[in-house]
């Protein structure tokens, strides 16, 4: 769902950029007061992750493929603020080196792909857990729905942008990018569920410690 | 065996990185709509290029040269991240 630069105008590109800096303002300062010791290191793996996953494209219907986001582990492990940060770097790093997503149009991608689908995914996933208990089930079915809701609803930010910014009408690009983003949706839930039950086997530690 | 732990994780993406030439070529769901919607033609191309569309430039085998380019990026993702959290949380350690 990377924005190249040339599909969104101008009021778009600067009201996204400005919202991202303002909220990578303050995943850095809320993440410098808050990150423990152990999750550091979960930093770096979870970027390092979320690009080598985000390379992986699985088909899915009509010649089509998807990638993972990756926003829903990073706020599930860590909680929202540091996901935002890690997709920050992750997608600043995408557009610097690999020329994937536009330049003008990382603020775009940040908010998308950071923001929306790190903050949608976090309180999803801490509703599911609060109803259905800290379980494993808990944490399984509540990873699922909070990766699904988050590409779901990054996809939805991306349409409303390319409508505003006047490349496809609304009434036509919205239900086009919702409906292959249920699909892709499916996808992040069962990668970020078999992920999350390696680390219930292995380090289940990691998801006691406190979100941020 | 904490340490031991990272190590692990790091390896395993950088496994998964080299699964990259694996990965399905047909456009993603953005590019699809675009294209079907019919306005893929909007999109410019970066004015530079330093490891464009994952694939590592002067290698002839491209398998390898997505894995390649898989490597670099796992590893300065990993260093970059790490290095932010780790700079970011300098005070903190200080004042403890």
């Amino acid at each position: 769902m990377h924005i190249p630069d040339g599909f969104l105008n101008v009021a778009t590109l600067a009201t996204t950029a400005a919202v991202s800096a303002g909220g990578i303002g303050g995943a850095v300062r809320i993440v410098g007061k808050k990150l423990g010791e152990k999750q550091v290191p979960l930093m770096g793996i979870l970027a390092a992750f979320i690009f080598a996953a985000q390379m992986l494209n699985f088909p899915i219907a009509g010649g089509t493929s998807g990638h993972v986001i990756g926003a829903a582990l990073a706020a599930i492990l860590l909680g929202p603020w540091a996901a935002v940060l890690i997709m920050a770097c992750v997608l600043i790093a995408q557009s610097l080196i690999f020329q994937d997503g536009g330049l003008l149009a990382l603020g775009a991608n940040i908010f998308n792909m950071g923001i929306v689908a790190s903050f949608s995914a976090y309180y999803i996933y801490k509703l599911v857990t609060w109803l259905a208990g800290n379980t494993r089930k808990g944490t399984l079915v509540g990873g699922f729905a909070a990766a699904w809701v988050s590409v779901f609803l990054a996809s939805i930010f991306c349409a409303v942008e390319l409508a505003v910014s006047g490349s496809s009408p609304l009434g036509v690009v919205l239900p086009a990018m919702a409906g292959v983003h249920a699909l892709i949706g499916i996808g992040e839930g069962l990668i970020t569920t078999a992920v999350l039950s390696l680390v219930l086997a292995t380090r289940a530690d990691l998801l006691q410690l406190q979100r941020i | 065996m904490k340490s031991k732990w990272w190590l692990i994780s790091l390896l395993i993406c950088l496994a998964v990185a080299c699964l990259s030439p694996l990965a399905s070529s047909s456009p993603d769901g953005l590019e699809r709509v675009a294209e079907d919607r019919g306005f893929l033609e909007l999109g410019q191309d970066a004015p530079y290029q330093v490891i464009a569309d994952y694939v590592f430039p002067g290698i002839a085998n491209e398998a390898l040269a997505t894995i390649l380019a898989g490597i670099v990026g796992t590893l300065v993702l990993f260093g970059a991240a790490y290095g932010l959290a780790w700079l970011l949380t300098l005070k903190k350690r200080q004042l403890a």
